[in-house]
């Protein structure tokens, strides 16, 4: 009776941890397979530890190169999209106009269109208008499906924002690009932040529309994906490793200041 | 407490509620009459509604008995108890219109044909023809009348109302509390209310139970508690008292003797919860009568001199602050009748009361005078 | 507000000359204007110029270039050559979701409703896997599902799988890897919609004589709709398009249509082949997802 209420009470916690599991063990693997000394090119077994594969990690260089490529890349397509995708949900949550609604269908579609659609319309494009692809190409494709996603996040905190906060600093004698600059920019910057984070690993990660824009340039995705063929090198998974490792640090970084802002908040009286 | 037929009767026995190592409900017994309107009184946190989710099956006792008659229902889950709730929020399911919100516990238990009772239930609360609106759609009062008639139609042994006015304005307030009391009266249900209001609880109950800390301070029909306290905390928490500290000197020819600050004062046997020791000498504000000076008195009264300090005209009556000679300030409270006239702040005055209308507590030694309300709720904010 | 209200009063009634207002008005199309043209140009475009493609004379090819001829036939005729793969494609991305929603309800219900102060922590476990590159993960599952993997291991001694007995490189594996990757998609919709559910509305429930059963069905399971509903769209759209999965852990007998996509466009170079098979890829997506979405009743979720 106890036992099975027990149970009853905490299944749903004991299948969720187990389902986390399974989310988190190709992580564990790949973080396992970076200490791995392969026995041959094409095996994906552990065979033997070792420290080498991080002490060097570009002992293939193509590999560093494509990842030195793909933050170029996710750096630009980054900082176009969030500046395009920014105005355009400052038009669409603080402006009336006409035409809102294909708008908000021109925003959504791209999100709602499997990317292989994207990839190849995108690919029939450039071929048909002789455009040689590389790596602007790979740019373009990346900002345009970027674009939607900072539209979305930026819109969220954007609309979640006081109003009156804004009123309050025009009743403080703010004129418009003041109240601009000094109320709504700094409110709004965490929703740009994490927009702009979203599209980078969005851009860095992506592997299928870039495939069909790439022309001869390799990023890091298209690398791995060569590779599986040939035999991948074991510094595939220091760099997987590596890049889960700065993303978890970003996390707990802004996790631990949220809760060092909530905390002084608290200390600093009731709101 | 055991009345010859307890078939219907709520008994709670030796209920205990710990969360860590605190203490929600502290080994609390208690009976309700089967038919009762019972209300549950007490401060924020006192553990009141941890006492009512536990009878609701929503929170399992660490220890003792919930019986409903001689059947131990306190481990049993919620859906299988005769008791259902008015939640504090409503907790309408904001996706079912009005009619499936009313007929959602019928339905759970298998019963096809509902409208009849559904329409009938509807128009008890007086919601004929709201039916197909969602929550959302209904105001407060309106809310709140259709979780009243989803938890209703079940026809529970026990009805379970959590803080059920809380959400709503004064007005509509005291015009439910009169709808409660008249549908209880109707369906003839054992209703279990739980409330900080003195005011809601005392016009509604039958029975009233003040609980602090987990415990039940004293439990009666509402004019004994407030003529009557246990204790000085209920003195002061329903309704207001002045409290002066003093020592009591044994009982002789029906009266209690008692020595408060260098005043000989004497209180009836009858309304003396002490007779030797310290003791809290109690009288209610408005048991107090004022005048300007000692001979005006009647016979058989008793009396303190002071200083008006304050005077708050608050059109039923004038609330005085009295500052007597070792510096505590007596509220008085000073009917608007017509009859009194009005005393000045700053004049001497004399405060006199029936010593039939005081009563006696024991008092722990360190103790002093008490004359403020406890502070929750304003006292009587809803008068 | 109430007290902004006197001090506001004290201003002139704002009155913004004509020329000021005519700019306010042109603002919001400024500010639209460079991303709207982005997506029209290299979005809207280009699903034009797929189109165009797909109706090209499939006997050019990119060296002689492509003539306009209308050929719809090319329509039947890739259906015809490869209707395995879309059945397989939607075969498997319908299994996956099968299974995803089994896997991500509770988890996404634990997160939303059990887990307390724990809740954050959580959430970044269930996109953590995000964090790193999606590639690599796949070829994660290469190991653990490996023929010399303590998995198959454990599978063949408790005769589960047979001696010989394979998990790479099978239908399973596609599939699994398929969940694996989209689950994520399913889960964060669904978690949004579940914290939104007022845990006493469930208490309000089994107060009102439903079982837990009967509690999750009428009252959780109908609010969480509009994150079901945006969860298995974001999962089976692109779990439907997806090849890597089908490449990386299954055989060609396992290929999906993105598979055939991806040579047409890249390895056989048939543009009009790969169009129209985009095309009809896209079709179908959409007629599922409309169909979908009629059933569920919940348009709004667009």
């Amino acid at each position: 009776m106890r036992v099975s209420r027990w149970l009853a009470d905490r299944w749903v916690m004991i299948v969720a941890l187990l389902v986390l599991g399974y989310l988190a063990l190709p992580i564990l693997v790949v973080a396992a397979l970076s200490f791995n000394r392969p026995s041959s090119r094409l095996s994906y077994d552990f065979n033997e530890f070792t420290l080498d594969n991080w002490r060097q990690p570009c002992a293939t260089s193509d590999m560093c190169d494509a990842v030195v490529r793909s933050v170029q890349i996710g750096f630009i397509a980054t900082v176009v999209a969030t500046v395009l995708g920014t105005l355009m949900a400052f038009a669409l949550v603080r402006h009336r106009f006409r035409g809102r609604s294909g708008i908000n269908v021109l925003i959504f579609l791209p999100m709602a269109t499997p990317e292989l659609v994207m990839g190849t319309s995108l690919l029939a494009l450039f071929v048909s208008a002789g455009v040689p692809q590389g790596f602007w190409t790979i740019v373009i494709a990346h900002v345009m499906f970027c674009v939607s996603f900072v539209v979305v996040t930026v819109k969220a905190r954007l609309a979640g924002m006081d109003r009156r906060l804004e009123e309050a600093a025009m009743d403080l004698y703010a004129n418009e690009w003041q109240t601009f600059r000094r109320i709504t920019l700094p409110l709004v910057l965490p929703g740009i932040v994490a927009a702009a984070l979203l599209a980078f690993s969005l851009s860095f990660d992506d592997f299928i529309i870039t495939n069909f824009n790439a022309g001869t340039t390799v990023t890091f995705p298209m690398y791995v994906w060569g590779a599986a063929q040939r035999g991948i090198p074991p510094q595939v998974n220091v760099i997987g490793t590596a890049m889960f490792a700065v993303a978890l640090l970003l996390v707990g970084l802004s996790s631990l200041r949220g809760r060092r802002a909530r905390r002084a908040a608290l200390l600093a009286g009731p709101s | 407490m055991a009345r010859e037929t307890p078939a219907g009767d709520l008994r709670l026995a030796d209920l205990t509620k710990r969360f860590g190592v605190f203490t929600a409900v502290d080994n609390l017994s208690l009976t309700i009459e089967q038919g009762s309107f019972f209300a549950l009184l007490g401060a924020s946190g006192c553990g009141k509604t941890t006492t009512l989710r536990m009878i609701a099956g929503l929170e399992e006792p660490t220890s003792g008995q919930v019986l409903l008659g001689d059947r131990d229902i306190a481990r049993l889950r919620p859906y299988k108890r005769p008791v259902n709730t008015v939640f504090q929020s409503y907790a309408l399911f904001p996706h079912l219109d009005i009619f499936e919100n009313v007929a959602f516990g019928l339905r759970r238990r298998g019963i096809r044909s509902v409208d009849d009772e559904v329409t009938r239930m509807l128009s008890l609360v007086q919601l004929d023809g709201y039916g197909n609106r969602r929550p959302a759609q209904l105001s407060g009062g309106q809310q709140q009348r259709v979780a009243l008639a989803r938890a209703l139609i079940n026809r529970p042994q026990v009805l379970l109302l959590d803080e059920p006015l809380g959400a709503l304005d004064l007005k509509l307030r005291r015009q439910m509390q009169i709808e409660l009391k008249r549908i209880q009266t109707e369906v003839g249900i054992t209703f279990v209310h739980v409330t900080h209001d003195q005011e809601e609880a005392m016009t509604m109950a039958d029975t009233v139970a003040v609980m602090n800390a987990g415990r039940i301070e004293q439990l009666g029909a509402p004019a004994d508690i407030y003529e009557f306290p246990a204790t000085a905390f209920v003195a002061n928490f329903l309704g207001q008292s002045n409290l002066l500290a003093g020592e009591a000197t044994g009982a002789s020819g029906g009266d209690v003797a008692v020595t408060a600050h260098g005043t000989r004062l004497s209180v009836p046997a009858g309304r003396a919860r002490a007779d030797h020791g310290p003791v809290h000498l109690g009288v209610r504000p408005e048991k107090l009568i004022l005048v300007g000076s000692a001979d005006q008195v009647p016979a058989g009264h008793q009396h303190v001199t002071g200083v008006v300090t304050d005077a708050s005209y608050v059109g039923v009556s004038t609330q005085y602050l009295l500052r007597t000679g070792w510096g505590t300030e007596l509220s008085v409270f000073a009917a608007n009748s017509g009859t009194s006239t009005p005393v000045a702040v700053g004049s001497e005055a004399v405060a006199y009361w029936d010593p039939r209308h005081a009563f006696l507590l024991p008092r722990d030694a360190a103790d002093t005078d008490r004359t403020s309300p406890v502070l929750d709720e304003p006292v009587g904010a809803s008068s | 507000m109430t007290l902004l209200a006197p001090t506001r009063a004290g201003h002139p009634p704002p009155a913004p000359p004509a020329a000021r207002s005519g700019r306010r008005r042109l603002l919001p199309y400024l500010l639209l204007l460079p991303g709207a043209a982005w997506l029209l140009i290299f979005f809207g475009v280009p699903l034009l110029q797929l189109a165009a493609a797909s109706l090209y004379d499939p006997s050019g090819s990119l060296s002689t270039g492509y003539a306009m001829t209308w050929a719809v036939s090319n329509y039947p005729d890739v259906l015809q050559a490869y209707w395995p793969q879309f059945l397989r494609s939607f075969g498997y991305a319908g299994l996956a979701l099968v299974l995803a929603l089994l896997l991500g309800y509770p988890l996404a219900y634990a997160i939303a409703q059990k887990a307390g102060r724990w809740k954050n922590l959580l959430l970044v476990c269930v996109v953590a896997p995000m964090f790193t590159s999606f590639l690599v993960r796949t070829l994660a599952w290469k190991t653990i599902l490996s023929d010399n993997g303590a998995l198959v291991g454990l599978l063949r001694d408790v005769h589960l799988l047979a001696p010989d007995g394979r998990l790479l490189a099978t239908p399973f594996a596609v599939v699994l890897g398929l969940t694996y990757n989209f689950l994520p998609f399913l889960v964060l919709p669904l978690y949004a919609s579940l914290e939104r559910l007022d845990p006493r509305l469930l208490e309000a429930a089994t107060d009102l004589y439903a079982s837990p059963v009967q509690a999750f069905r009428r009252v959780t399971l109908p609010l969480s709709m509009p994150g079901l509903v945006a969860g298995t769209l974001l999962f089976f759209i692109p779990a439907s398009g997806d090849y890597i999965n089908a490449e990386l852990l299954g055989t060609p007998n396992e290929y999906m249509i993105g598979n055939v996509i991806d040579s047409a466009f890249l390895v056989r170079l048939d543009y009009p082949q790969g169009a129209a098979l985009s095309f009809l890829l896209m079709a179908a997506i959409l007629a599922v997802v409309f169909g979908y979405l009629r059933r569920a009743g919940t348009e709004e979720v667009l």
